[in-house]
This record gives structure tokens, sequence and C-alpha cells, in this order.
């Protein structure tokens, strides 16, 4: 069975991108275009990564990251942060919060699958 | 040129004739606020400014003109004060000796003192201009979604042809709104924090500077539909506001009670039974007395800024903590007036005696919160031996150090957080 990933991105266009390039990949993607309800969608999808946008409608990826630290089924989930906001303390931030990796927008596609494939275990 | 000591000149005469600020710098071609800073010594006056102003002040430029290098004089003694390691009591000497030197050295100093403040009127947009991060926002967001559908295209060669139309559409769509973002962007940077048609500054903004070109005489005036629809709804709040203001307090009452109480804002209330921020915003707005205005909700954030020269106001964010503003805002109902120097510290630093008031509203009666809210106003003060307190506009662009309420260091040349001991570094806030 591929992997599963949740993709939480406002911009419908990065994400379709998204979707076709982990696709590709062979990766199973399933998309959120707002921070309401994700924590419901990660226990019931149980995805092996999480590709997450900071800044969202009704919740930030902050606000969302913090939840999936706070529940022991989610501790070690890998969370991918991506943002137009590459400053150093949004940065900091969320590295702060517990995520696992961070990108910003503008991204390299390659860059994002090998991301990905990191976050993965690497197969 | 002409000396700064020019302007106090200026403005005594103007008074003397029971003449408008406004109505002086139209005849003289100038506008309100560039007259402003010249009359509070903000500003040079070239001589051919300086006739035109004496023309409209009945008079000739002589009578304005300042003592023979005197004022210049003045000025280089005020530079001196802020070096340590400059020969205060040779300045004469300097200026006799090397005045081509010693002009340079004041061109210097003046264009430090128009760059520190250019530096922290872009700092203050940069770090807090939500409006500029929304435009930052949407273009890297569409310069990310144009970057990664184009490497597709590009580089899959067996694109099927139903994504590849949906890619292309994708990219059509995200190149037109990345032209639109990245003219408002444009359009934005260009306005200099003036309004455009689009409304790419704040309403509060928008208001501000439709206000200020008109000194603060809105209570007649008509609302201009190139502001923003929520721009101008809030100018038709201020304006009512304003209308309530003179209907409570009219021109002769109220200035019969500023000639007994002087710019006392609860003094004037009280003797006419009004609303105390309504005496807050007469005095405020009186085009004639020179004095500014800060208002903030129960938040901090200042909601009405009338500025006075010398005082400097944060466009954005958060402002200087020390304002009696915000010990009003804590107290309210009590009145809180405090007298301080702002810029950096200096025997010639702009003194001011700030008076703060707060009050707690209940629009929706017990059931609904209480809504509080302060005013400050700015009153300039001539220069006095007694202690001043230190305050700035905001951490960020204030030199002054040490300085206890300091939230982060400044960014300005020179300012460095002065705290010490095992919790240098900004007041952390805990």
């Amino acid at each position: 069975m591929a992997g599963q990933i949740l993709l939480i991105e406002d911009e419908p266009n990065i994400a379709e991108a998204i979707r076709f390039l982990l696709g590709r990949d062979g990766w199973q993607v399933t998309v959120l275009t707002t921070g309401q309800g994700a924590i419901a969608e990660i226990a019931r999808l149980g995805p092996q990564v999480v590709i997450l946008d900071l800044m969202l409608p009704v919740r930030s990826g902050l606000q969302i990251l913090t939840d999936i630290r706070a529940d022991p089924a989610t501790l070690d989930l890998p969370v991918l942060m991506l943002t137009a906001k590459g400053q150093e303390r949004d940065r900091e931030a969320a590295f702060a919060a517990g995520v696992s990796n961070f990108m910003t927008k503008p991204f390299d596609n390659n860059e994002m699958r090998a991301a990905v494939r990191a976050l993965m275990g690497g197969t | 040129m002409v000396a700064a000591l020019s302007g106090s000149k200026l403005r005594a005469r103007r008074m003397a004739l029971g003449l408008r600020q406004g109505d002086v710098a139209q005849a003289a071609g100038l506008s309100a606020s560039y007259l402003n800073l010249i009359e509070h010594n903000r500003r040079r006056v070239p001589q051919a400014v300086l006739a035109r102003l004496a023309s409209a002040l009945n008079d000739t430029p002589e009578a304005f003109a300042d003592g023979g290098g005197g004022a210049a004089l003045d000025d280089l003694r005020a530079v001196a004060l802020a070096w340590p390691t400059a020969e205060l009591a040779r300045a004469d000497e300097f200026a006799q000796r090397f005045p081509g030197w010693a002009e340079a050295v004041l061109a210097m100093h003046q264009r430090s003192l128009a760059q520190e403040a250019a530096i922290a009127a872009v700092n203050d947009r940069m770090s807090h201009d939500p409006h500029l991060s929304a435009n930052l926002h949407e273009v890297l967001s569409a310069v990310a979604s144009v970057r990664s559908t184009s490497v597709i295209l590009a580089e899959t060669d067996d694109l099927e042809p139903e994504w590849q139309a949906r890619f292309m559409r994708n990219l059509d769509q995200d190149t037109a709104r990345l032209a639109k973002g990245a003219e408002a962007l444009v359009r934005y940077l260009d306005s200099g924090g003036q309004i455009d048609a689009q409304g790419s500054a704040s309403p509060q903004e928008e208001v501000e500077v439709w206000a200020s070109g008109l000194d603060w005489q809105i209570a007649k005036a008509d609302i201009p539909s190139a502001l923003s629809a929520p721009a101008r709804d809030m100018a038709r709040a201020l304006q009512g506001d304003v209308r309530a203001d003179h209907a409570s307090l009219p021109d002769a009452a109220f200035r019969a009670a500023l000639a007994v109480h002087g710019p006392d804002p609860l003094a004037i209330a009280n003797a006419l039974n009004a609303a105390p921020f309504a005496a807050f915003r007469r005095l405020a707005f009186a085009p004639d007395l020179g004095l500014g205005l800060v208002a903030c909700d129960g938040s901090g954030t200042l909601v009405l800024r009338r500025a006075v020269a010398g005082f400097s106001l944060p466009r954005f964010g958060a402002a200087c903590p020390l304002w009696p503003l915000f010990t009003a805002l804590a107290h309210p109902m009590q009145a809180i007036e405090t007298v301080v120097e702002v810029g950096a510290a200096s025997p010639n630093a702009p003194r001011f005696a700030l008076r703060g008031f707060g009050m707690v509203s209940h629009p929706a009666g017990f059931g609904g919160p209480g809504l509080r809210r302060a005013m400050m106003l700015i009153i300039p003060a001539g220069a006095g031996a007694a202690p001043a307190l230190g305050v700035g506009a905001t951490c960020r662009t204030c030199q002054r150090t040490p300085c206890p309420a300091r939230r982060e260091p400044s960014i300005l040349a020179g300012a460095t957080v002065a705290n010490s001991g095992p919790n240098s570094g900004p007041n952390s806030g805990l």
C-alpha cells in the first residue's frame, strides 16, 4: 500500500502541483484546504507524513502542529512545514513546536520530493 | 538658509494676528504640515519661503530672521552635546575659524536626523505593516505555484493531456494573480504611506491622511469617494464624534473654558458638562493650538493618531509602554500626567506634557463586556530643569538606553539594550 500523505494547503494550485508530484512518486495524497478538522482527518487517515502550510484559514499551521505533538499517538508523526513566510523567526517557531522539516515557498520540486522521501524513511 | 529660531517668530506673529495655520500656509503656497514643522523649528526656512511667509503675515522677512548666525551656533552646540568628545566650549571658535567645516558638520547632522527618521518609517512599515505582509505573501504564493507548475510542465515528458490542460489553466491563473500582486506591491511601496486608489494603506491611515490634509477640520468636510469603503465608514464615525464634540463644546464656550483652564481636557469637560474624550479631541483638533493626540482601545492598539512636531507616533505595532496613555488605560477615571522628553537623551531633547485619561464603557449593558479606551493629549513643553521621563515612539527605533521597559533592541546605530545582569536583554514581560 502506498504511503499516505496529508497535505494541508489553502492555495489550490500549489496543492494540485504537490499532489501531482508526490502522486507520480507513488504516494497517496489527500488534500485539506483549511486548518479546520485537520486533527480529526489525521486520526481518520493515519498518514505517514503531514505537509502543513503555516498560514491557513481557521487554524494556523503552528496551532495544528502543537496539537499533533500534544497527542501521544502522533507525537512522532513526520511533519513538513511549508510556508511563504521564510523569516528566521517563523522557522525557529516551527522547530520549537516540533516540526520535522521546513521549506519555504517558492520551493524546488525535487527538493520537496526528496524531503518527503526522507520523512517516509528513505523509501 | 535662515536658522531654526525663525519658526517661533513666525508662529508668534501668526497667532498674534489670529490667523489659522492652514490659511497662512495657503497664502504662502505651502502645505499646512510643512508650515507646522517650520513653526515648531523642525525645518529650516529657505529665504524664498520666508519672504512668502512674511508677506502672508504682513511683515518683512527681516522681522523673522535670526540674528546673524546665532541659531547656527546653537545648532552646532546641539551637535556637540550629542558627542561627548566634542569641545563644546570651543563651538564659537570652530564656527568662526572654519565656517565651511561648521556648515558641513551641521549639514551632516541634519542628514543623519533625516535618515534616522526615514529608517524609522521604513522599519515600522517592514516590521508591522499587515498590508505589506499580505501583499508579499500573495506574490510569494503565486510565484511558488508558477515555479512548481512550470517545472512539472517542462520536465514531465509523458504528462497526460488532462493534467497538461489543468496545469496550463493554473499557470494562466497564477501569472495573472502574480501580475496583479506585483502591481499592488509596487503601488503600495510607491505610495510612501499615502492612500492610493485601491486603498493599499490601512483604513485608519487613510482616515488620518484625509483628516490631516484638512488640518483635522473635518466636521463639515465631504468624505472623498477615493477612500476605501472601510476608511469611509471610519471617517464617518470620526466625523460624527467631531460634530458631537462641537455640539457639546461650542466654539465660544470652549474658547472661554480654554482661556481659564488652559489645555486641560478634564477641567474643560467638567466646566462645560461634556464628555472627557470630547474635550481631548476638541483640544487636539483645534488648528491653532499645535497639540497632538493618540487614542487606544483595550488592547493598547492605537486607533487614532494626530501627530505633533517632535513627538513621533508609530504607524504600526506597539508604542512606547512608558506613555501615560497606557497607565490611563490600566487605571480608568484617573488623570495621569507625565512630563517627558523624547528622542536620544540630550539636554536639548524636546519636552512634552502628556495627559492621559481612560474610561470603561458598557455598550451592551450588564450583559456585555466592559470596553476600555484611553486618550493622551500631547502638549509641547518648553525646556525645564525638572527631571522628565525619557520616552520614545516604539522600541525598535528608540535610542534611549538604559530603559527598563525596552522590549527589543533598537535598530538605530548606537542604541543597545542596556539591561544587564542575569536578565540582560529586552524585558521579557514575564
